[in-house]
């Protein structure tokens, strides 16, 4: 038989607890991330997903608990003795220095030398992009390039682990999904262990390995993307994630969840609710069909086909696929 | 073709716009009259009362003020002592400005407005105080009693300028840099203070320009042996005839002109403007 080599977790959180004096806050955190993982803590504000980054980062002190990272206890060391980088989403780079002072920081402490320091950074803007930046001002640069920048930043001191506190959520839509690829791309290549924080499920979603759902300080659910969209735990984690449809049904006791793609629609016949279209919105390649029925609005999404027939105050049956119950509250 | 017409310009104003740009030139008048008088009287060659305007133009005094040893002595010292007392205030209330900027502490308001106590009251009865205070620790008539007395006045504007500039850098910023492996002490040199130079210079302006012009306290402090401009100025004016008298201010306010400019034109309204600003 072939002994399998366990690999130890790259980070691990035990019974971490830090309290603030209105309540919010997180008790007996206990969580471990796996080596060249990207793991979310997804959630709204005030879920304390930011205090748990920042008690990793050491940017915060914790009442109780333990930070491992690589084996070593590091939760009381301060900030610049961790080999933690931190990303966040704004107000990263120094204003009055050059990109090129800005990514020399760091490698100036540790005192490496000025050849080393030149090779290093042009590796650095290479990686993200952003080659031949050396020279400019951050005020120079776009939201995009700044965070480039300060991810090439935090990379070029080689960190254990990377923390990124919500870092594209200042930039545009379309600025968001490039970085979001470029992450992944990044963090594939040098397979380097991401904690990353967010309140958008989509951006988590897109780039996670693995997700934690969060609210008031408790794990909601933890799995891989795939996992949580087709099989929330509860309540909170079927509403948060995507779009979901909840309703009350005589025959279940509960609430039925459904996706709209899970929801089928025919001109007539029998199903699980009859009603009639209120609107049909075209959202590129399907539509959003909203439907008035005996069981509430009904969100479906449609292939832009099987809407062809369709118009606003035609009667329709919906018919559903798969569903999820959750006791009413 | 009347080039100036009153009455023509007072319906191209309007009425309101006219009697302000009236009040306005008086207040010109007030305030740089005084001035242009000094000017003139310092450049006069010789001045007699009655006539206003001196007769003749010359540097004569500006040669005779600066070849009197006590006077010059006296603008040396006066710079040396600004110079001195900017150094030792920043030594001193900047740590406390940065602290108040960063951290909160029990009765830390209190502290913040105590800094404004010394110049909430009439100088003499403070200095009067300071006085008995003096000769009983012996600092009578020293150079550190006078230093002293300079820091009292200027404290003000080494902690509130500095605090202000201080809580403007975002937090993050230092954050970063001890995510990047630096100490508090080398985040505060490399990143903060760097950031916060505007209002520390202002503040240093500020407390600088203060110092020189320093003349109760002083003539109370450091008389007989430190005598610093406006100190001198008060036996000058008797001693001396105007027009040295004049030289002698002008010397007295040209650092000042010279710096405010020179701030001005180096940092602009707006980097100013933000330096005074507190979160």
């Amino acid at each position: 038989m072939v002994e399998t080599y366990r690999q130890e977790p790259k980070l691990i959180l035990k019974d971490l607890t830090k309290k603030y004096k209105n309540g919010d806050g997180v008790e007996n955190i206990n969580f471990e991330v796996r080596e060249g993982e990207l793991v979310t803590m997804l959630g709204p504000s005030g879920c304390g997903k930011t205090t748990i980054l920042r008690t990793i980062g050491g940017f915060l002190e914790p009442d109780a608990g333990e930070v491992i990272l690589d084996g070593v206890n590091i939760e009381k060391l301060p900030p610049e003795k961790r080999p933690t980088a931190m990303v966040f989403q704004s107000y990263n780079l120094w204003p009055h220095m050059t990109v090129f002072d800005n990514l020399a920081f760091g490698l100036k402490i540790r005192k490496t030398p000025q050849q080393l320091i030149k090779e290093e950074i042009s590796k650095a803007l290479k990686l993200v992009r952003m080659e031949g930046a050396e020279q400019k001002y951050p005020a120079q640069l776009s939201g995009g390039q700044q965070q480039r920048v300060a991810i090439a930043r935090s990379l070029l001191l080689k960190p254990s682990l990377l923390l990124m506190d919500e870092p594209f959520s200042a930039l545009d839509a379309k600025i968001r999904s490039q970085m979001r690829e470029e992450l992944k791309k990044i963090q594939r290549e040098l397979n380097i262990t991401v904690v990353f924080v967010t309140h958008d499920q989509e951006e988590a979603m897109s780039i996670s390995h693995r997700i934690i759902v969060m609210s008031k300080g408790i794990f909601e659910q933890v799995g891989t993307p795939a996992e949580i969209y087709d099989h929330p735990r509860t309540r909170f984690v079927a509403d948060f994630i995507g779009d979901m449809n909840f309703m009350e049904s005589d025959e279940i006791d509960g609430v039925m969840a459904v996706r709209p793609e899970d929801i089928y629609v025919a001109k007539e016949g029998d199903g699980f609710a009859k009603g009639r279209i209120q609107t049909i919105m075209v959202l590129g390649h399907f539509i959003e069909m909203n439907v008035q029925s005996d069981k509430g609005m009904i969100k479906a999404f449609l292939p832009r086909e099987q809407a062809l027939g369709f118009d606003t105050g035609d009667k329709v049956t919906l018919t559903i696929n798969k569903h999820c119950t959750f006791p009413k509250d | 073709m009347k080039l100036i017409n009153f009455k023509g310009f007072y319906h191209a104003l309007g009425k309101k716009k006219f009697l302000e740009f009236i009040l306005f030139s008086f207040f010109l008048f007030f305030f740089f009259g005084p001035l242009m008088n000094l000017v003139m009287l310092a450049f006069g060659d010789s001045y007699m009362y009655p006539t206003f305007i001196p007769s003749t133009f010359s540097l004569k005094w500006w040669g005779f003020v600066l070849s009197q040893k006590n006077l010059v002595g006296s603008i040396v010292l006066s710079f040396i002592v600004a110079i001195t007392t900017t150094v030792v205030s920043m030594l001193i209330c900047l740590p406390a400005a940065y602290a108040f900027a960063r951290y909160e502490f029990p009765l830390k308001k209190m502290f913040l407005f105590s800094f404004l106590l010394t110049n909430a009251f009439p100088k003499m009865g403070l200095y009067v105080t300071i006085g008995i205070l003096f000769y009983k620790l012996h600092l009578m008539g020293t150079f550190a009693g006078v230093i002293i007395i300079h820091l009292i006045n200027t404290m003000m504007y080494m902690t509130w300028i500095p605090a202000g500039a201080f809580s403007n850098v975002h937090q993050q910023q230092e954050e970063a840099a001890r995510d990047m492996g630096a100490s508090p002490l080398q985040t505060f040199f490399h990143v903060t203070l760097p950031m916060a130079m505007p209002g520390i210079l202002v503040a240093g302006i500020f407390t600088f320009l203060s110092s020189m012009e320093e003349a109760q306290g002083t003539l109370l402090v450091g008389v007989p042996n430190y005598k610093t401009i406006p100190v001198v100025m008060y036996s000058v004016i008797f001693d001396y005839p105007a027009t040295a008298g004049a030289v002698f201010s002008i010397i007295l306010i040209l650092p000042t002109i010279i710096l405010l400019l020179l701030l001005r034109k180096s940092m602009g309204t707006n980097a100013l403007a933000k330096s005074f600003k507190m979160k």
